[in-house]
């Protein structure tokens, strides 16, 4: 019997609200984030829409108390990682074996990419305050350092399953008596690297995306960060607040198809769902809400629902994607989805899919239009896939 | 906690990969960039990956497929890589156009090969292997987070074999904004003689560096994996000896256990008197071998440490090149990996003969 792994507090940033209260009232209200870029210097503003966190980066360096030539990704980190050890009520951790596990993709490739413009005319130019935060691993330890983490630290990068592999290694070294409390989410903020990099392969959508319509046209990018605080149940115990729930079952399986697409009947996928409902000891009848990776891409939405289809079929538990809210984080995507699955477990919600309009002519289920409350819900799935094949799927279910 | 070294694979500035002899000498550079000795690649990779790959997926892959050729195993349980800096080529090339052409006219296969997890993405797509896969980039903590991961996923009966290990490359812009750091001694500089240290700087390296691991013992193991620690801004060389002496005795030993002590060493003063001091107190009259030299300083160089070390345990020899200081009374029993990255990230592997 595995020892079990609570949930004691949650933080976020995203595009629908600067903390968990402003990104609960949006999804209740069905406030979506994207719009014209504001904040990004990028040619495509007025192009292609994001859903950028509505703070420019003196705000943020403000709110969090760092210097304003700090990466966004470590802004936004710390906003989120924070607030989640205050909703713990373990802002100081004292004797308890803390760690932090921290996601990301871009690093600090907001600052690079200023830097590259002077660097690329002559190799002697460039203001290095613009690439000493380049690292991901130094993003994570800019706000490891400002939490007073220093147990242990470690970055994970395995593209848009990132946090979420982030939050399984913390459930890991939890139960193995490793740590006492992790502080495990990840945190992505938009660069014109990323924007560009998505735009080359032409899976971004030019109006607000649709996952799992039919005529879904692709994603749009967003930005922001999510963090679970992991206790062990001697932590729990001692917490004056009531856990948000365990993570109870936790895959990672690889698609080995393709760099960049999922294979068409989504391997990868079923194993990380199937994976994850094993180790929790749970069939797909016990899961009462998927929260989807669902980024509104031809080629995600069809592999995640075909392996969904194969996993539940005949019988669905409602789902959605709330990138219908927040866009594709990328490396912060699995914390913030883990954190509205953990409010979704405790306040009985199952979030909208917003601007669902046609069902998907090759599945069978078609995903939740409108906010429910008061659900009971026992066992909430959140689905992260990404680049490279790496597929990752998490279970939360009530203590 | 103990898994068994089954196979590894390496390339390395040093003739690691492919050569029969451990280390039969030392590979001399005179120049503060030493460059990895890459194999005859369409001799190890499937040549319809292979035009795709760019440097570092090459370098990565033929080291892990070596390792995986050499123990035996066609898919393993799970693909855990650690590197710091990612695929800098590709990172560079996407970002250098974006500038360039003003976000205009880019194409995507730089971006593609551009994330971190791609070395681990495409061994995972050359074996077919869809098990856990997992990658970190945690500066001078990746291989070692890789390390970790394997070892628990081992004691979780999760896998009976696990591949990890890690890989980082230098490029002409990278090299050109880390000097800037102060990192590097001044060009020339031979490798061979920045031991013992003499001013501030190092030379800088890379490496590509995999292991197969496995939960039960084989007939043919390099050596078995103790213990494997980490820790992150000591305060001060207390701190770091109390670290070390604490590390040991959770695995039942005192230094006078350790027969022979890697340092990372790297040449740059600044952060060789934390082993200096060291062999004053719990390492003296220790046994100790150096390894930055041969490969250089960047983040995972553990992982060439804990290549050397299987090695010796299983040879029963110290290379020449590893300038050894003492005298070894018998072949090596237990080793010692003691490195710090830029005086940050600290990391024990404790390894044992089988």
């Amino acid at each position: 019997m595995y020892a079990s792994v609570y949930i004691a507090g949650v933080g976020v940033i995203s595009a629908i609200g600067n903390n968990v209260q402003e990104n609960l009232a949006s999804l209740e209200a069905g406030a979506a984030g994207m719009g014209e870029i504001r904040y990004l210097e990028s040619v495509h503003r007025h192009q292609i829409p994001v859903a950028e966190v509505k703070q420019d980066n003196e705000q943020l360096a403000h709110l969090v108390g760092m210097p304003v030539s700090t990466s966004r990704t470590a802004l936004l980190s710390l906003v989120a990682a924070r607030e989640a050890l205050t909703d713990a009520g373990l802002e100081a951790a004292g004797t308890l074996r803390t760690g932090f596990i921290s996601a990301n993709t871009v690093g600090g490739m907001d600052k690079t990419e200023n830097f590259y413009q002077t660097f690329l005319q002559d190799h002697r130019q460039g203001k290095l305050r613009d690439v000493i935060d380049h690292e991901c691993g130094t993003v994570t330890e800019l706000v490891a350092d400002r939490l007073g983490i220093s147990h242990y630290i470690t970055t994970v990068s395995t593209a848009c399953s990132s946090s979420a592999n982030a939050i399984f290694l913390g459930t890991r070294l939890i139960r193995r008596g490793t740590l006492d409390v992790v502080v495990a989410g990840g945190t992505d903020a938009l660069t014109r690297f990323t924007l560009n990099g998505f735009n080359t392969l032409m899976i971004l959508d030019r109006q607000f995306c649709q996952p799992f319509d039919e005529y879904r046209r692709g994603l749009n990018l967003g930005e922001g960060a999510g963090y679970v605080v992991l206790v062990s149940e001697r932590v729990a115990d001692m917490l004056r607040q009531e856990p948000y729930g365990m993570v109870s079952g936790y895959s990672n399986a690889n698609d080995a198809y393709h760099q960049t697409a999922s294979s068409p009947e989504g391997v990868g996928s079923f194993l990380a769902m199937s994976g994850a409902l094993k180790k929790a000891g749970l069939t797909p009848a016990d899961i009462d809400y998927i929260n989807l990776h669902g980024t509104g891409t031809q080629n995600n939405d069809i592999a995640e629902g075909t392996a969904i289809k194969r996993l539940f079929d005949p019988t669905y538990p409602p789902l959605s994607s709330t990138k219908s809210f927040t866009g594709h984080t990328l490396g912060a995507c699995g914390g913030i989805e883990a954190v509205f699955s953990a409010l979704a477990l405790r306040n009985g919600i199952v979030y909208p899919n917003l601007r669902f309009e046609t069902p998907m002519k090759e599945l069978p289920f078609t995903p939740e239009t409108c906010y429910h409350s008061h659900v009971p819900l026992r066992h909430v799935l959140s689905n992260s896939f990404g680049f490279g094949g790496n597929c990752s799927s998490l279970i939360l279910s009530k203590n | 906690m103990k898994a068994f070294i089954r196979a590894t694979g390496n390339i390395s500035p040093q003739k690691t990969f492919g050569h029969p002899a451990f280390l039969p000498e030392a590979v001399a550079y005179e120049r503060n960039r030493l460059s990895c000795i890459e194999p005859d690649y369409k001799h190890v990779l499937d040549p319809k990956y292979l035009r795709r790959m760019s440097r570092i997926i090459r370098m990565g892959a033929a080291a892990a497929m070596e390792c995986l050729r050499e123990g035996g195993i066609t898919k393993p349980g799970a693909i855990i890589t650690g590197t710091a800096y990612g695929c800098l080529e590709d990172t560079g090339m996407f970002l250098s156009k974006l500038v360039e052409q003003q976000e205009d006219m880019l194409t995507p296969t730089a971006f593609i090969q551009s994330t971190h997890n791609t070395v681990g993405a495409q061994i995972a797509l050359v074996l077919g292997c869809r098990e856990y896969n997992n990658t970190y980039v945690h500066r001078g903590f990746s291989f070692e987070s890789a390390l970790l991961d394997a070892l628990m996923y081992l004691e979780e009966g999760e896998a009976t074999d696990v591949l990890t290990g890690s890989v980082d490359e230098i490029t002409d812009a990278s090299h050109a904004i880390l000097s800037r750091f102060d990192l590097y001694k001044k060009d020339p500089v031979s490798n061979l003689g920045i031991l013992p240290a003499t001013g501030k700087g190092t030379i800088a390296g890379e490496g590509a560096t995999f292991f197969l691991m496995s939960a039960e013992p084989g007939d043919a193991d390099y050596a078995v994996l103790e213990g494997l620690h980490t820790f992150y801004k000591p305060g001060n060389q207390q701190v770091i000896e109390n670290e070390i002496v604490s590390f040991l005795r959770l695995h039942d030993c005192m230094p006078a256990d350790i027969d022979l002590v890697i340092t990372g060493r790297n040449g740059d003063a600044r952060g060789d008197v934390v082993y200096d001091q060291l062999t004053k107190t719990i390492f003296h009259g220790k046994e100790q071998a150096q390894f930055k030299h041969l490969c250089g300083e960047y983040p995972t160089a553990s992982s060439f440490a804990c290549w050397l070390a299987a090695n010796i345990l299983k040879t029963g020899t110290i290379p020449a090149a590893m300038q050894q200081t003492g005298i070894a009374s018998a072949p090596a029993k237990k080793i010692l990996v003691y490195n710090h990255s830029n005086q940050i990230h600290h990391s024990l592997i404790l390894l044992a003969a089988c």
